[in-house]
């Protein structure tokens, strides 16, 4: 018997699932940003092999590394406010959780990024009296950026899938607006279809963006 | 040609136990042209790297500008990483490999020392850098990448780097090397119109036939010391030293169309 497909009504909660999908926007984007300069700070510690610091990195980077993120949301969600003796959002706790576990990955990334850059580039800058950080800052964390586009939105990628576990501690995002829609109109498969169309949407916008990043800095390199 | 610009006294640099450079003592005054010769592994590029601090001198002393570098404490020199980022300023380098900045263009690479490091106004540095650039023979193409450049124009670029931070002295480490014969002539014409201005030039090289045209000096490096040194006419021509000898005769001044000779074949026939 074929299936009948009928998406009349899951359509009308349609604001309802794009509201989850912004929702899911908002949350890897707020991940991102709290991933990014922590992942950049600590890989180029670890790069430097700056003393005290760099086995400090490493620990923090295995730790996240080696964590379950479903089980880090929880923790943040549950354990941190009582720790800390404050009260987190949703956002907030699911924010900490996953921003910090992709940090762990992209300062992984940005050691492999700054290692791909010839000791010649960091020669040259010397040569010209610039200081460390200058060198850094103008010559190698650029050209290294440039080189780490792809990987890096794969780990963009991998974060919005991750942000997808957030409903657990009710966060409105996609996945929890679909489940919340499909018990009110017992149209699983409609509402997963469409729950999965917005989220493909998303991702292949993000792909683009990173193929026309890449193919205009692609064509500078050597 | 009385001013000092660099004086080397008694300069040792080991890698670890392996004595590189073992005493050297060496002077380069304003406006001179000195080559320095030398066989592979006979420490040239280490010293090179000494004197603008890429490698930190074991022992010895290094004038710039008549200025002691580094500070004395208990018979040896201590070298502090800031006060060296303003010594490399004054000393320009140029590299084999070119080393010029991918992600930047022509003009970029060289006006971001002016400006970052000297805190030069854009404009203005735009404008010196222009002036570097056509020294060169190169400001056609101040708007490009390196990575559309010939190799040749490449290394015009980077002298034009080193040269707009407007250093005391210039360093060449085998600027010709890693380049295509048919562009190490422009380099080297250019190399030798930046003598011809008066610049101060501390040049590695095989390129003997440049020594012989452009140097006021030249200096003969083996296993680390200086072995011999003189005006071009008497190493290249009548070396007195065996050494001397034996290491012209592996070369030739003027590029033939045979097979390079190796030295052994050379000594051989
Ligand atoms: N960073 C280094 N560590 C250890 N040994 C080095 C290093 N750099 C150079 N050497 C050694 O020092 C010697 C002189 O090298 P170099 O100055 O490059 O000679 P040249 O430029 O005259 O060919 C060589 O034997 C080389 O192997
Ligand atoms: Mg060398």
């Amino acid at each position: 018997m074929p299936y009948d497909w009928n998406f009349s009504i899951v359509l009308q909660y349609m604001p309802q699932l794009l509201w989850g999908g912004l929702h899911t926007v908002l949350l890897s984007a707020a991940c991102i940003a709290l991933a990014v300069p922590i992942g950049v700070v600590l890989g180029v510690i670890r790069h430097q092999r700056v003393r005290f610091l760099a086995p400090i990195a490493v620990v923090y980077i295995d730790f996240f590394r080696t964590s379950v993120a479903l089980v880090l949301i929880c923790w943040c969600y549950y354990a941190l406010p009582i720790l800390l003796g404050v009260n987190l959002s949703t956002f907030t706790a699911v924010t900490i959780a996953i921003g910090l576990q992709a940090s762990a990955y992209l300062a992984e990334l940005v050691r492999a990024g700054l290692g791909s850059i010839s000791t010649g580039q960091w020669e040259a800058a010397r040569a010209l009296g610039m200081p460390g950080t200058m060198r850094l800052r103008y010559i190698i964390l650029p050209q290294a950026a440039r080189r780490m586009i792809p990987v890096f939105f794969l780990l963009v990628v991998e974060v919005v899938k991750t942000t997808t576990l957030a409903g657990i501690v009710t966060y409105p995002e996609i996945v929890y607006e679909a489940f919340r829609v499909s018990t009110e109109v017992y149209r699983p498969v409609e509402t997963f279809t469409i729950a999965g169309l917005i989220c493909f949407a998303f991702l292949f916008v993000t792909g683009r963006i990173a193929m026309r990043l890449e193919r205009r800095y692609a064509a500078v390199e050597r | 040609m009385t001013e000092e610009v660099l004086r080397i006294e008694g300069l040792r640099k080991a890698y670890g136990l392996l004595e590189v450079l073992k005493g050297i003592d060496l002077t380069v005054h304003r406006g001179e042209t000195v080559c320095l010769i030398g066989a592979s592994g006979s420490g040239k590029s280490t010293l090179l790297r000494c004197v603008n601090f890429l490698g930190y001198p074991t022992e010895g002393r290094i004038y710039l500008e008549g200025r002691l570098i580094g500070r004395e404490s208990g018979g040896k020199m201590a070298y502090r990483e800031s006060k060296l980022c303003a010594v490399r300023t004054h000393v320009g380098m140029v590299f084999q490999q070119f080393n010029l900045f991918p992600h930047l263009t022509v003009e970029e690479n060289v006006t971001i020392g002016p400006i970052k490091i000297r805190g030069v106004p854009p404009a203005v540095a735009h404008e010196k850098a222009a002036e570097q650039l056509r020294r060169v023979g190169i400001l056609d193409k101040a708007k490009d990448y390196p990575s559309q450049l010939s190799g040749g124009q490449q290394q015009r670029v980077a002298i034009a780097r080193a040269l707009a931070m407007e250093p005391s002295i210039m360093l060449f480490d085998e600027a010709t090397s890693a380049l295509d014969p048919e562009l190490v002539g422009e380099v080297l014409v250019a190399m030798r119109k930046l003598a011809e201005d008066g610049t101060t030039m501390l040049v590695v090289t095989h390129e003997l036939g440049f020594a012989y045209n452009v140097a006021h000096r030249v200096v003969f490096l083996h296993e680390g010391t200086i072995y011999e040194e003189g005006p071009p006419q008497e190493i290249l021509v009548r070396p007195r030293r065996p050494r001397t000898q034996d290491f012209l005769r592996g070369h030739t001044a003027f590029r033939m169309p045979e097979p390079e000779m190796t030295p052994a074949a050379a000594v051989d026939g």
